[in-house]
C-alpha cells in the first residue's frame, strides 16, 4: 500500500502515544468513528481511549490547556481543525506558551506541539482556505514547522512530539493529506534530507530534476509545506524541456539560517520563491532580506516571487484557483528569471 | 482550639501562633507593597507594579489552605502578595523587581512575570486561566493528587476564555480552585460599570461548587478556602471561591481617582489593622519591627547586587534551546 501524508502522520501519532505515556492528544473531534475532521487522528481513541480527549469548541482554552499540561511534565498534542482558528488562540501562542521559558529565564519548557490543516484549493471558501502560518512567523521562542510530501511527515511530527522541547506549531497543508510521499525522490526528481548538523530536527529538502544526469541546475527554487505538489509538476515539466532546477523545502520555517539557500543561488545566480499565502511580510520576503544582505552584496541574483495577492479566498472554484499560485505560475516564474 | 498548621496535615499547633503566623505574613505584604510604591516615588524602581494592598487576607488566606509542597499557585498582575505568602522569599522578590541577576526570574520578568518551584504568575488578563486548568489536568493523569489555585480578579470575568476553562474543567473534573478577588475596580473601572449579573454566581451554571465571602477576615478566609482546597483534593473536581476585597492602593503607581469619602469608608477597615487589633500589643509590636528590619535589609542588599546584560542572558538562553541562535 502507498504510504500517504495522512497515514504517515496517523502513524506517528499512534508511534508516539505507544511510545511515551505523557503523550495526549486534545483536539475537537478527534474521537473515532470520525477520528477528526481530516482523518489525522483516525482510529487512536480507540487504541487510547484515556489519552485522546475530545474538547468543546474553545481553541483559546485547549490551547491553554496544553501549555499548562506542558509545563508540568505532559507531551500534549493539540489539534486546531482549521489553521484560520489559530487566532483564537493566539494570545494562548504568543503570550504564553512562547513566552514563559524566556520571560522566566529559562527555567521552565513547554514541550507542546500545535497541529493544523492549512491552505486553499478545496472551496472552502474565506475562513477556511488561508495559509496564515507567516503572522506565527518571528515570534521569539516559537518554532513553526511545515512538512511537505518531499519530507516524511510523521517523522518529523514524531520528533516535534517527543524530543522538541519548544512549543512547536506544525502546519498541514490539507491537499497534502492524500499525497503520496516522494521523500525518497519521484521519477526524474531526486530529494535529498538535509541538515545542519546532527541536533537538527528538521532537514530541508533539498529536490532536483535531473536525476543521474551530469548538470549543474540552472534555477534555484524556495518554497515550503503545500507548494510541493505544485513544484513537482513544475519540475517535471521543465525537466522535460532540459531547464535543471534546485528546489529548497526547509521544513523548518521559523529557522533564520537560510545558509543552504544562499549557497545554492550563490551557484545558480537565479531564485524563485514560491508560497501559497498572500503575499507581502511573508516566509519569502524573509529568505528575500537574507539573500539580499548575504549574497546580493557580492553577485546579481535574478529574483522573482509567486504568491497569492491579497484578497480573500473565494470559494467558487474557477476563482480560487486563479487566486492561488498554479504549477503553470511556478514554470513561468522559473522561465522568467532564465530569460 | 487547634487548627491544623498549612502544608503538614495532622501537625497542629495553636491558634494563637497561628494567627500571630498570619499576621506576620500579611503584614510583610503590605510592608513589602508600601517600600515599592515609595521606590517608585523616590524613582528608584523601573518600569511597573500592581501592588494588593487591602488584599492581604485573600493572599494569606487562601494559599496557607494549600500544601505549599506540593499544590501549584498561578497568580496574575497582582501577584506580589500570593508569591509572598506562598514561598516567603521577599528577598528574590524584590530582587526581581529590581532587575538584578538574583531575582527569581533574573530580573527578565519583573513584577508580573515571576515563577519559582509551583509559582507561576502572567501579566495577560484570562490567559492563565487555561494554562491554570491544563496544569490540573497534568497533576490529575498523574496522579499526584495536588491541586492549582488560579488567582483572577473581577476585571478578568470579563474574558471569555475563563470561561471555556470552567466548563472543561467542570466536564472534566479537575482538581482547580478558581479564586476570583473582587476588589471593585478594573484599573479604573468599578464592577458596576462593567458587569452584567452576579459575579459570585459565574461558575454555578457549570456545577461547580461555589463559596463566596466577604474577605476582611484572615481566619475566615482560611477556614473557607481549606473546606474548599478539601473538596478539590479529595472529590478531584474544581471550586469556585469568590472572595469580595477592597484595593486599598492605587491600581499600579499613581492612578488613583476614586472617592476620597470612599476610600476612607475602606480604610476605616482594613483587614490588616482589624486583625492587628486581636493581637497582643508586644507580639505584634516585634513582628512589624522584625518585618521592618528584614525588608529594608532586602532592599538594601538588593541595591548592591549586579544585573545581568542583554547579551548574556540571550546567550543563555539560545544555549539552552529557548530561543533560535
Amino acid at each position: 500500500m502507498k504510504q500517504t501524508v495522512v497515514r504517515d502522520l496517523n502513524e506517528a501519532l499512534r508511534r508516539c502515544l505507544r511510545a511515551d505515556e505523557r503523550v495526549y492528544l486534545i483536539g475537537e473531534d478527534i474521537l473515532d468513528p470520525y477520528g477528526g475532521a481530516f482523518k489525522v487522528t483516525a482510529g487512536l481513541s480507540t487504541e487510547f481511549p484515556e489519552r485522546v480527549v475530545a474538547t468543546p469548541i474553545s481553541e483559546a482554552a485547549i490551547v491553554g490547556i496544553g501549555v499548562g499540561a506542558a509545563m508540568r511534565g505532559l507531551l500534549p498534542v493539540v489539534e486546531i481543525m482549521f489553521g484560520d482558528f489559530l487566532f483564537l488562540a493566539a494570545d494562548q501562542i504568543i503570550n504564553h506558551a512562547s513566552k514563559f521559558p524566556g520571560m522566566y529565564n529559562g527555567q521552565v519548557e513547554v514541550p507542546l506541539v500545535i497541529r493544523t490543516p492549512m491552505g486553499g484549493g478545496r472551496g472552502y471558501g474565506p475562513t477556511h482556505s488561508q495559509s496564515l502560518e507567516k503572522h506565527f512567523l518571528g515570534v521569539p521562542g516559537l518554532r513553526v514547522v511545515a512538512p511537505s510530501h518531499f519530507h516524511h511527515p510523521g517523522l518529523l511530527l514524531e520528533r516535534a512530539i517527543l524530543y522538541d522541547k519548544m512549543p512547536v506549531l506544525f502546519i498541514e497543508h490539507k491537499l497534502l493529506y492524500p499525497l503520496e510521499l516522494h521523500a525518497d525522490g519521484f521519477a526524474q526528481l531526486t530529494v535529498e534530507q538535509v541538515t545542519g548538523n546532527e541536533n537538527e530536527l528538521y532537514p530541508t529538502a533539498v529536490v532536483r530534476n535531473f536525476r543521474g544526469l551530469d548538470v549543474t541546475p540552472d534555477v534555484t527554487v524556495v518554497t515550503y509545506g503545500g507548494c510541493s505538489r505544485l513544484l513537482e509538476e513544475a519540475l517535471l515539466q521543465l525537466a522535460q524541456e532540459e531547464i535543471w532546477v534546485e528546489a529548497l523545502l526547509p521544513a523548518e520555517l521559523s529557522r533564520t539560517d537560510f545558509s543552504l539557500i544562499a549557497a545554492s543561488c550563490m551557484r545558480t545566480r537565479r531564485l524563485v520563491l514560491v508560497e501559497e499565502g498572500t503575499g507581502r511580510f511573508g516566509w519569502t520576503a524573509e529568505v528575500a532580506r537574507t539573500i539580499a544582505e548575504k549574497v546580493c552584496s557580492r553577485m546579481t541574483i535574478n529574483m522573482v516571487s509567486i504568491e497569492a495577492p491579497p484578497s480573500v479566498v473565494p470559494a467558487a472554484r474557477d476563482m480560487e484557483r486563479e487566486m492561488l499560485p498554479s504549477a503553470q505560475d511556478i514554470v513561468k516564474g522559473i522561465l522568467e528569471v532564465m530569460s | 482550639m487547634t487548627v491544623p498548621h498549612d502544608g503538614s496535615p495532622g501537625k497542629l499547633q495553636p491558634a494563637a501562633r497561628l494567627e500571630e503566623e498570619f499576621y506576620r505574613q500579611m503584614y510583610t505584604i503590605r510592608r513589602f507593597e508600601e517600600t515599592v510604591l515609595e521606590l517608585f516615588s523616590k524613582g528608584l524602581l523601573h518600569g511597573t507594579a500592581h501592588t494588593c494592598i487591602g488584599q492581604e487576607a485573600c493572599a494569606v488566606g487562601v494559599i496557607n489552605a494549600l500544601d505549599k509542597e506540593r499544590d501549584i499557585v498561578f497568580s496574575n498582575h497582582r501577584g506580589h502578595g500570593h508569591y509572598i505568602a506562598f514561598t516567603d522569599d521577599v528577598e528574590g522578590l524584590i530582587a526581581e523587581l529590581m532587575g538584578k541577576i538574583n531575582g527569581i526570574c533574573g530580573g527578565v520578568g519583573g513584577s508580573q512575570h515571576l515563577h519559582r518551584g509551583n509559582f507561576y504568575t502572567n501579566g495577560i488578563q484570562g490567559g492563565i486561566v487555561p494554562v491554570a486548568t491544563g496544569m490540573a489536568f497534568a497533576e490529575k493523569v498523574k496522579r499526584t493528587e495536588a491541586i492549582v489555585a488560579v488567582f483572577l480578579g473581577d476585571g478578568t470575568l470579563g474574558q471569555g476564555v475563563v470561561y471555556e476553562s470552567l466548563n472543561i474543567a467542570a466536564k472534566w473534573s479537575l482538581p482547580i480552585l478558581y479564586v476570583v478577588e473582587n476588589n471593585q475596580y478594573a484599573q479604573t473601572t468599578p464592577v458596576h460599570i462593567a458587569h452584567a449579573g452576579e459575579l459570585r454566581r459565574r461558575a454555578e451554571p457549570f456545577g461547580i461548587f461555589t463559596k463566596s465571602l466577604k474577605a476582611e477576615d484572615v481566619m475566615e478566609v482560611y477556614s473557607e478556602a481549606s473546606s474548599c482546597v478539601t473538596l478539590v483534593r479529595t472529590e478531584q473536581r474544581p471550586a469556585f471561591l469568590y472572595l469580595d476585597t477592597y484595593r486599598l492602593g492605587p491600581h499600579s503607581k499613581g492612578d488613583d481617582l476614586r472617592p476620597r469619602e470612599e476610600l476612607e469608608r475602606f480604610r476605616a477597615r482594613d483587614p490588616l489593622l482589624q486583625f492587628a487589633d486581636r493581637l497582643n500589643p508586644d507580639i505584634r509590636q516585634d513582628i512589624e519591627r522584625k518585618v521592618q528590619a528584614r525588608i529594608a535589609n532586602a532592599v538594601k542588599k538588593a541595591f548592591e547586587m549586579p544585573s545581568e546584560s542583554f547579551g548574556s542572558y540571550r546567550q543563555r538562553m539560545v544555549e539552552k534551546g529557548v530561543y533560535v541562535q
